[in-house]
């Protein structure tokens, strides 16, 4: 179903990258109380499949909005930039670099003494170097300056990855 | 002529009329069937007052002979032709089968690689229609204690079944002939039977986190749900398709094969003996700390604490898989507030223990753990099928695992991750690499696993009628939509054309739609008329529910919405409905004039949804919104 309205419509919040994420959250369970199929189930067949489609709709603004990752690349979605693609890669080679150095690190964590420890470390850096980011590309979406925007989204793609491959290895190494 | 009913616009020309609703557990041992009564929901038990119907079937020459206690009694004298456990084999595979198939007596005859039939002494038979007769069973349970109709039915399923086996469980139904709510996840009934809504309400709490621990015979569960509002969220699903209570009894019996110095290979016969021995002492020791046992010519003892050193191994299993799906839940084992102990394996008192230990919280398990499940059903049946106000609970689950498409090399490509609260809709573009290519295959698979082999085949479809152009210049819009009971459909558009392409659905374990046709057929052939009845009826309910949505939202936005001519159009549209409703008795006709109605009114409502939307929040001030 195509709508005229956008993600931060349907939230009824300004287009912005400042989300305040409890109320988004009070929000979307009262758009989904309304919409739900479930509060179409003794309506007709046709205001059913309109009532999944909706809700489709509602749950993907609502996924779309509460991701830093997500919401960086939709506002340039709005700006007619494609930030979506996996595969645009900035070109900052201090921060390739980095990157490499703590893939590396995290090849090692396996076979260290307390991988934990090394996981936590590794995990605090990259968060807080993710954080960093987000208020680079909050203060260059402001400034209108989209061409930095979108290579630094190309950089939150990096760290929101890693942070995956970092709770995915210790969920390994828990279940051993 | 009849006389005409006029009624306010938006509002139902009969009399409030309670309908009837049940919630059914289908299980793979018993099954169940609940309904509320004056607010409560309760078990219905069959004449003699059995609860439970053990989900069996025995089939005769002539078709199925009998269904439940009945049936059970000729397992031992017929086993070929007592069919049990066959949820275990919905939408499975013949390679799925031949994993545990030989724990199953039966004879299987698996035809191009879907859904393998059993051999009985009445035909093949498929899994879906033996559900299919456990469900009749229990509908008619229902109608008896009604004393009329059913309305409708919630039928729950556990949290980690796929799209197949959600598909299998529907398709009984139909073939049963019962109108399916919503198929509800196992753990998410077991919560909405603990009335957890309503304690939310009066506490303090902003929201609550709840885990649902259900251990069955053969089967674990771990459900992470967050309570917010009146709103159930899964937040998380995980476990073990292969661990259970029936793990506990094995460890006990191999305990006992070596005290009695056995060697590893049983016959079958001392085998049950052992297993109906661990079965005892596991039960007895949930009262007394020591239990005398003699098995064959053997005594001994067995202690609790002996016990527990034989299954803690496997109840820290389960509690592995809790810590999984906290972590995919993003929750802290400290902060959930609630545990739920669901399935009859919880009955084992260490593990409410070892539980309780990990949660740091004391479980809730008042409630019996063989009806919890249909119970919840129960309560959410009553709420769809319209007998309690539109401002109660809502359920959003989760899909439990991972969808995606067969790419180059037999990898997957995931579409849909696993978790993603439904319903839910993607979209991906393709184009073609070869030029004047007219037709696309796509094969849909569900799984984490890296590889297209390692995962759930779901379907195969084929997109034909593609323009023909050089490589690379189409691009076809693929949309999988993912409904609220967690089934897919897809549909197909090459963009610059504007085509929609034809899908060809080949579900890889399902029945196809004309085989459902022809099963149901084959049901009333001795009652043709019944099903032509049937058939009109439903169509005549479609239709005055179609009608009853269309003056309603005439009424409400039609002068906003359309202009004169559109408004003249539907109001046509709507009073031909009405007259060919009443007038016809040939319910094909009146299905043909309802989807020419709602193709009619597809712009209308894509507005009307399209203004709601933008309406639902934008007239509130945040604190309402925050109170709300």
């Amino acid at each position: 179903m195509k709508l005229s309205s956008d993600f931060f419509e349907i939230f009824a919040i300004p287009v912005a990258w400042q989300v305040d994420s409890s109320q988004l959250q009070s929000k979307y369970l009262k758009l989904q109380q309304e919409f739900h199929p479930d509060r179409y189930a003794s309506h007709s067949e046709s205001e059913k499949r309109l009532a999944v489609q909706t809700a489709s709709l509602i749950n993907q603004a609502y996924d779309t909005l509460k991701s830093p990752l997500k919401r960086a690349q939709y506002l340039l979605e709005l700006k007619q930039i494609d930030a979506s693609q996996d595969s645009h890669i900035t070109s900052d080679g201090a921060f390739l670099m980095e990157q490499i150095e703590l893939r590396e690190a995290l090849a090692d964590v396996r076979d260290s003494a307390d991988p934990f420890a090394l996981l936590d470390s590794l995990r605090s850096s990259v968060d807080s170097s993710y954080s960093e980011q987000q208020n680079q590309f909050q203060a260059q979406y402001q400034a209108s300056d989209f061409d930095h925007a979108f290579n630094t989204v190309a950089k939150m793609q990096f760290s929101a990855k890693l942070l995956d491959e970092i709770e995915q290895l210790e969920a390994e190494l828990e279940d051993l | 002529m009849a006389l005409l009913q006029i009624s306010e616009p938006g509002q139902s020309p009969q009399p409030h009329q309670r309908k009837h609703a049940v919630g059914i557990d289908l299980g793979t041992t018993n099954s169940l069937v609940a309904t509320v009564r004056s607010g409560m929901a309760e078990v219905l038990a069959d004449e003699q007052g059995r609860d439970l119907l053990p989900s069996v079937v025995h089939y005769i020459k002539e078709g199925v002979s009998c269904v439940g206690y009945e049936a059970a009694e000729h397992n031992i004298s017929d086993p070929l032709n007592t069919l049990a456990s066959v949820k275990r084999l919905m939408g499975r595979g013949v390679a799925d089968i031949k994993t545990f198939g030989s724990q199953l007596p039966y004879e299987f005859a698996g035809d191009d690689g879907g859904m393998p039939k059993i051999k009985t002494v009445s035909g093949m038979v498929s899994p879906i229609q033996v559900s299919a007769e456990i469900l009749r069973k229990l509908a008619g349970r229902a109608e008896m204690a009604f004393g009329s109709a059913l309305d409708g039915a919630v039928i729950t399923v556990p949290a980690y079944f796929d799209e197949a086996q959600r598909q299998a469980t529907k398709d009984a139904a139909t073939l049963a002939g019962i109108k399916v709510l919503r198929l509800l996840n196992e753990p998410t009934a077991a919560a909405i039977a603990y009335g957890l809504d309503e304690a939310e309400q009066s506490s303090k709490h902003q929201q609550r986190i709840i885990a649902i621990y259900d251990l069955g015979g053969g089967t674990f569960d771990i459900s992470i749900l967050r309570l917010s509002k009146g709103v159930f969220e899964v937040l998380a699903t995980g476990g073990d398709s292969a661990l259970g209570g029936d793990d506990f009894d094995r460890a006990i019996a191999d305990w006992l094969r070596q005290q009695m110095g056995m060697g590893e290979d049983l016959n079958p016969i001392e085998q049950r003996i052992l297993l109906e021995a661990a079965k005892s002492a596991k039960e007895q020791l949930t009262d007394s700390p020591e239990v005398e046992l003699q098995v064959l010519d053997w005594q001994g003892t067995l202690t609790r604490e002996l016990m527990h050193n034989l299954i803690d191994g496997l109840i820290a299993k389960t509690v592995r898989a809790c810590k999984k799906s906290l972590r995919d839940a993003g929750v802290a084992q400290d902060q959930v507030n609630d545990v739920i102990l669901v399935g009859g394996s919880t009955r084992t008192p260490r593990v409410g223990e070892k539980v309780a230990e990990f949660f740091g919280t004391q479980p809730l398990c008042n409630l019996d753990p063989d009806q919890v499940v249909a119970m919840g059903a129960a309560l959410q049946a009553e709420v769809l099928v319209g007998n309690k106000s539109g401002d109660d609970m809502l359920l959003l689950d989760v899909i439990p695992l991972s969808l995606g498409i067969e790419t180059m090399g037999g990898l997957i490509e995931k579409i849909i991750h696993r978790n993603t609260t439904i319903p839910v809709a993607k979209a991906q573009e393709f184009t073609t690499f070869k030029d004047g290519q007219t037709a696309m295959a796509i094969h849909i698979l569900q799984g984490e696993r890296e590889l297209a082999s390692d995962c759930r085949s779901l379907a195969r479809f084929e997109l034909r009628g593609i323009p023909p152009m050089v490589a690379g210049a189409a691009k076809i819009r693929v949309s999988y939509q993912v409904d609220a009971d967690g089934l897919l459909s897809v549909t197909a558009r090459e963009l610059t054309s504007n085509v929609e392409s034809r899908i060809e659905v080949k579900p890889s374990y399902g029945l196809g739609e004309e085989e459902i046709t022809s099963m149901l057929q084959d049901s009333f052939s001795h009652a043709r008329d019944d099903m032509q009845a049937r058939a009109l009826r439903e169509q005549q309910v479609e239709a005055d529910r179609m009608i009853e949505d269309l003056l309603a939202a005439l009424y409400k936005d039609g002068d906003s919405l359309l202009d004169i001519e559109e408004r003249q159009c539907l109001r046509v549209a709507v009073e031909e409905l009405r007259e060919l409703r009443e007038a016809t008795t040939e319910h094909r006709l009146l299905a043909r004039q309802i989807e020419s109605v709602a193709k009619a009114s597809e712009e209308f409502a894509a507005r009307r949804m399209d203004a709601s939307i933008k309406t639902a929040l934008a007239g509130q001030t945040l604190d309402e919104i925050e109170k709300g």
